[in-house]
């Protein structure tokens, strides 16, 4: 690999290689906030590739590469380097993590206690967490949320949000453009814009929160609470998981003390000002 | 029908944790989480490590629970077999 970056996210660190500079100066810029340990050694490794060493030259694409490999991941522009490298660093954590049950999830945290949001692509869990964290919450993480499964504490993964179509310009709207990555157009998951979280997350993220309330959005239609047994909350967390299966018996253990200790309900909302109220009034009745 | 016995799985191989309307199952030999509903715990309960048919799980489930006037036995016979394929209690 030509060029290379390290990047901590949470307990995790990267080392992100690539053919090209483009997509590592792009990274470089969106994680230059983030702790720098170049003796730590790398726990998941990503790198983006040329197919074949002459389409450097004739047709750039990129392949995501790394310990872990899926099969079907389309190779992509080079103009999309920048998601090519957020996608393979998801795939490394998705299939290689085993130190925390990792839950496909985004997560906020006031005074300890975290707000989990679980919910498949398109739930506005994402958008939710990161216009919380533009608020008095500390955005623990868009996409993954860590759960220790000893202690059961849950754990941040901040990395740069990856705010998806009409979320941009929601978000764009609030912020300092200096936070805001390339504006990535017709990607294969849509428009895509990345969005640096506050100094303060950032500066927060290996401090543990404890799961004090589990939500499972779903955006569009009625206002809607709908308080969430503990089996069904139990059955969508372990579709929500990506290393349930792998954790074996610690995972078991994990997911039924959350849903056990943690109250869960399903909220719809027509928008991000109703889902952020909704989640402010049922933080309100979790009072500690 | 044959009424066909069934023992439980070994001691300390199944975690059983009830989740409200629901119960996971841990199955320590094959790695595998089972969700059951009723009357799924209350059979794992009352089996033993004897061999034990539909018939005699029956008397043993009509001391604490109300069974009804129906035949329960081929219904219980059911389940068992059920819990039999998803490696939760052994044929005797």
């Amino acid at each position: 690999m030509r060029h290379s970056i390290r990047i901590a996210v949470g307990p995790v660190q990267f080392r992100i290689g690539s053919d090209w500079a483009e997509p590592i100066a792009a990274l470089g810029r969106l994680y230059a906030g983030y702790p720098q340990d170049d003796a730590r050694p790398a726990e998941a490794t990503v790198r983006l590739f040329a197919a074949r060493p002459w389409r450097r030259w004739l047709r750039a694409s990129v392949h995501i590469g790394g310990d872990f490999v899926v099969p079907d991941a389309l190779p992509l522009p080079l103009s999309m380097g920048l998601l090519a490298a957020e996608m393979g660093m998801n795939l490394q954590v998705a299939l290689g993590w085993r130190r925390h049950m990792l839950l496909h999830a985004s997560a906020v945290a006031k005074d300890g206690r975290a707000v989990v949001l679980s919910g498949e692509s398109g739930s506005g869990k994402s958008t939710l967490a990161a216009l919380l964290g533009e608020g008095d919450w500390r955005l623990m993480g868009d996409e993954f949320t860590l759960i220790d499964p000893e202690g059961g504490d849950a754990f941040a993964f901040p990395r740069a949000v990856s705010l998806k179509n009409e979320a941009i310009a929601e978000v764009v709207a609030r912020v300092d453009p200096a936070r805001l990555g390339p504006l990535l157009a017709g990607t294969p998951k849509g428009d895509i814009r990345h969005l640096i979280p506050r100094p303060g997350a950032i500066a927060a993220m290996h401090e543990p929160a404890r799961p004090a309330l589990l939500l499972f959005p779903r955006f569009g239609g009625e206002t809607a609470i709908e308080p969430m047994g503990e089996g069904e909350a139990f059955v969508r967390l372990t579709e929500a998981s990506t290393n349930y299966v792998a954790l074996g018996e610690a995972g078991f253990a994990a997911l039924t003390r959350l849903v056990r200790e943690t109250p869960a309900f399903g909220i719809s909302y027509p928008d991000s000002a109703t889902g952020i109220a909704l989640v402010e009034q049922l933080w309100a009745g979790t009072a500690p | 029908m044959t009424d066909r016995a069934y023992r439980a799985a070994p001691p300390g191989t199944l975690r059983i944790e009830p989740l409200g309307e629901l119960t996971a199952i841990f199955d320590r030999r094959s790695m595998q989480t089972h969700l059951v509903v009723s009357p799924m715990p209350e059979i794992l309960d009352a089996i033993g490590s004897d061999a034990c048919s539909a018939a005699t799980l029956a008397s043993r489930l009509a001391a604490t629970f109300d069974l009804g006037d129906g035949d329960v036995q081929p219904i219980l016979a059911e389940r068992l077999s059920e819990l039999a394929a998803m490696g939760l209690v052994e044929r005797a």
